[in-house]
């Protein structure tokens, strides 16, 4: 495949991994923001190639995994209704709510739908005008444009049987909220990609500034990752920090506008719950009211939901970067994709489901007592 | 921003879901759900010998002649696909599992369970395929049944097949057999067939269309056991659940593990492409004219020859090596060098979000 082999190559891997052995003195902790790049580095191994003083730690960058509970309940519940259908991208269809999932809602009767975009979801809902087509729209920065897209369109075109169930997240308020936190110890972020195509590496200036942490963007294939961790080391090492960009075959600082201006245009910063570690101030969207008439939250009557979380669930630490998946007592034991306890256990991209699907026969040779 | 963001962070994670309670579709994915459904429904009520091996067939003794059975059903959408369809899928489906038994197929039973309002032009089609794809096999259909659900009950047209097979004698092909040291054999590029019916379904379109494997594999698994014999241990079409399903499953059942070396297995360009854009993984993607077969090493290159002389087999590869029980049932080697496990799939394959 062009543009991908070259950077899955072995050798330059190799090559990479030895520069950073040479590089780095000192112990340093690492964070990369998304779950798409935890999942290459599970996947290929790529913590195996780096010296012991660099420490991988995987951020909260899991669309899925950071979802709301109550989200994916009224996602259920609206499934259940007569007269609605749900659509949603796959990887939701199996996200555990408080008491059941949407695939049990579909498996009750419930008419839910996967589509590959929200041009497919308008679809459905043009396909059929007599039903109410709700589209289960989460993400960070990189749906929101396409999700934004499908609203103003239906608006455009008067799709009036067409809504949104919208969760958004931003990442630059999430990074703040860790490097906040006392018991941080991360020393240099890699920056998703992708999100930094839709906003640029511009709005990172503002926390290499607050915090004077090096913060690489990054793309998601293992030389990507592994120059992104070089590049990282070089500044630590050096007593650099700055943004720089290593995903420059797609990213540049502005980022995309017409995206940007979409976005702006039905949603506005509003505070965020994200699954798993809590509220966070200023770190979502929501849709704005010129656009209510298409938010499934203001024109359905959904009711709020809480849940108790079990107590042997780490996950706010595993999404903060403090504690590795198999720190946690239930991993691989109680916790399984099967029946997942935790939000990082629900996606493929979710940091603990990357360590079970890959890796935790690893984990079991060193430590018998987990798995 | 405020100051205390972190430290006022609540946990909110979601209680365990109650034991599962209702059939979902990821129970029919071939997985580890549909394993689980076997293991705690189907089996405890039908308990015999040969149900018990697991095998893709069960191999019943009359009168000191091996006979091979199996039994299918179709539920394919859509019921025309690159490659194929419905009608010969069936006959290749039944037919494949009874092969790789090492069993030559005989004769097919076909039911058809039909939806009401069916146009007679489609059933026509899917009739003259079936015939024309057990003509070209050379196995007979000898029995048949048809049933007429309400519309909105079944959706268009379901199949199920039986097949009856002759198995060589002396042969003893199956999933318990994997020898440490074993050579595993692939018989060609895997994820084709999944890739087709995805791309169909979605109106997905490809710079080179994927078009279905589905086929016969009886000639190909003849001519192998011409030339392997006994050296054979077990054959396996990896259909639903794709490769790793597959290897886990004999893996388990033979209390070995399966070493795999990454760079070696063949996947075409177009699913490698495919499967990027949708999030799949081709190892766990359905094929349906593809085996596995798990061979004594010394005679594993002989074999692999004999499988690339055959047409359906060109491009067949070995892919890895059977070892004593490791720490998973099968762990695949990077290119990187760096070892990781390929599990059995959960239930569906979901496409991700981003």
């Amino acid at each position: 495949m062009r543009y991908i082999d070259e950077y899955r190559d072995a050798k330059i891997a190799h090559a990479i991994a030895v520069e950073i052995k040479q590089a780095a003195t000192r112990p340093w902790v690492l964070m990369e923001i998304c779950g798409g790049q935890t999942q290459t580095i599970m996947r290929y191994g790529l913590d195996d190639l780096l010296p012991a003083s660099i420490e991988l730690v995987h951020g909260p960058g899991c669309p899925v995994c950071v979802t709301p509970l109550e989200i994916i309940d009224k996602a259920i519940e609206l499934a259940l209704r007569p007269g609605v259908t749900l659509v949603s991208y796959g990887d939701m269809l199996r996200v555990p709510g408080s008491r059941s999932d949407l695939l049990r809602a579909k498996a009750a009767g419930g008419d839910v739908r996967v589509v590959y975009s929200p041009t497919d979801a308008l679809k459905v809902a043009k396909a059929m005008p007599e039903r109410k087509v709700v589209f289960l729209a989460i993400g960070f920065e990189t749906t929101a444009p396409a999700n934004a897209m499908s609203v103003w369109q239906a608006k455009r075109e008067g799709i009036r049987n067409f809504s949104m169930l919208a969760s958004h997240v931003l990442v630059p308020p999430a990074i703040r909220a860790l490097l906040t936190s006392d018991s941080n110890r991360i020393n240099g972020f890699i920056a998703p990609g992708h999100v930094c195509t839709v906003m640029g590496c511009g709005e990172y200036e503002a926390l290499v500034r607050d915090f004077r942490i090096p913060i690489v963007v990054g793309g998601f294939e293992p030389v990507d990752l592994l120059a992104a961790v070089l590049m990282l080391v070089e500044q630590l090492e050096s007593g650099a920090a700055r943004i720089q960009n290593q995903y420059a075959r797609s990213v540049n600082y502005e980022g995309n506008l017409p995206a940007q201006r979409i976005v702006a245009e039905v949603f506005e910063v509003a505070d965020q719950k994200w699954r798993g570690i809590g509220t966070i101030p200023q770190s979502g969207l929501t849709m704005r009211t010129e656009y209510a008439e298409f938010d499934a939250n203001k024109i359905f009557d959904l009711t709020q939901i809480t849940a108790d979380e079990p107590a042997e669930c780490i996950s706010a630490n595993v999404l903060q970067g403090l504690k590795k998946p198999h720190d946690c007592p239930a991993f691989g034991m109680k916790c399984t994709p099967e029946n997942p306890m935790g939000a990082p256990m629900v996606s493929s991209e979710g940091a603990c489901a990357a360590y079970y699907q890959y890796r935790r026969n690893v984990i079991r040779k060193l430590d018998p007592a987990i798995v | 921003m405020s100051e205390n963001t972190i430290s006022t962070l609540e946990m909110t994670c979601p209680v365990p879901l109650p034991v599962k309670d209702t059939v979902l579709l990821g129970h029919g994915s071939g997985g580890k759900l549909s394993a689980e459904l076997i293991q705690s429904i189907f089996l405890p009520a039908f308990r015999s010998a040969a149900l018990e091996k697991l095998d893709d067939q069960a191999i019943v003794s009359i009168n000191g002649t091996r006979l091979a059975i199996t039994t299918d059903s179709f539920v394919v959408k859509p019921l025309f696909f690159p490659g194929g369809d419905i009608g010969s899928l069936a006959v290749h489906g039944t037919v494949n599992d009874l092969a790789m038994g090492g069993a030559r197929p005989l004769f097919l039973s076909v039911a058809f369970i039909i939806e009401e309002g069916l146009s007679m032009g489609v059933l026509r089609r899917v009739v003259i395929s079936l015939r024309d794809a057990a003509h070209k096999a050379g196995v007979e259909v000898v029995t048949g049944d048809t049933k007429v659900v309400e519309k909105g009950s079944g959706d268009q047209v379901f199949i199920n097949t039986t097949g009856i097979g002759l198995v060589r004698p002396g042969l003893k092909l199956s999933s318990d057999r994997a020898c440490p040291g074993d050579a595993i054999l692939v018989s060609g590029f895997l994820g084709d067939h999944g890739i087709a019916i995805l791309s169909e379904r979605q109106g997905l379109e490809f710079e080179c269309p994927v078009v279905s494997d589905s086929a016969a594999l009886h000639g190909l698994v003849a001519e192998m056991l011409d030339v392997g014999g006994e050296s054979i241990h077990c054959m396996r079409d990896p259909t639903r659940g794709g490769l790793s399903s597959a290897l886990n499953e004999i893996a388990q059942r033979s209390g070995v593990s399966m070493q795999l070396d990454e760079p070696k297995i063949p996947v075409r360009e177009a699913v490698r492409g495919a499967c990027e854009m949708l999030g799949l993984d081709p190892l766990y993607v359905a094929n349906e004219g593809k085996l596995i077969a798990i061979v004594n090493n010394s005679e594993a290159e002989k074999v692999l020859e004999a499988m690339r002389r055959h047409p359906l087999a060109r491009d067949a590869q070995m892919i890895g090596r059977v070892t004593k029980q490791d720490s998973a049932p099968v762990i695949i080697r990077t290119a990187y060098g760096t070892n990781r496990i390929v599990d059995m799939l959960s239930g569906d394959q979901l496409p991700r979000i981003c």
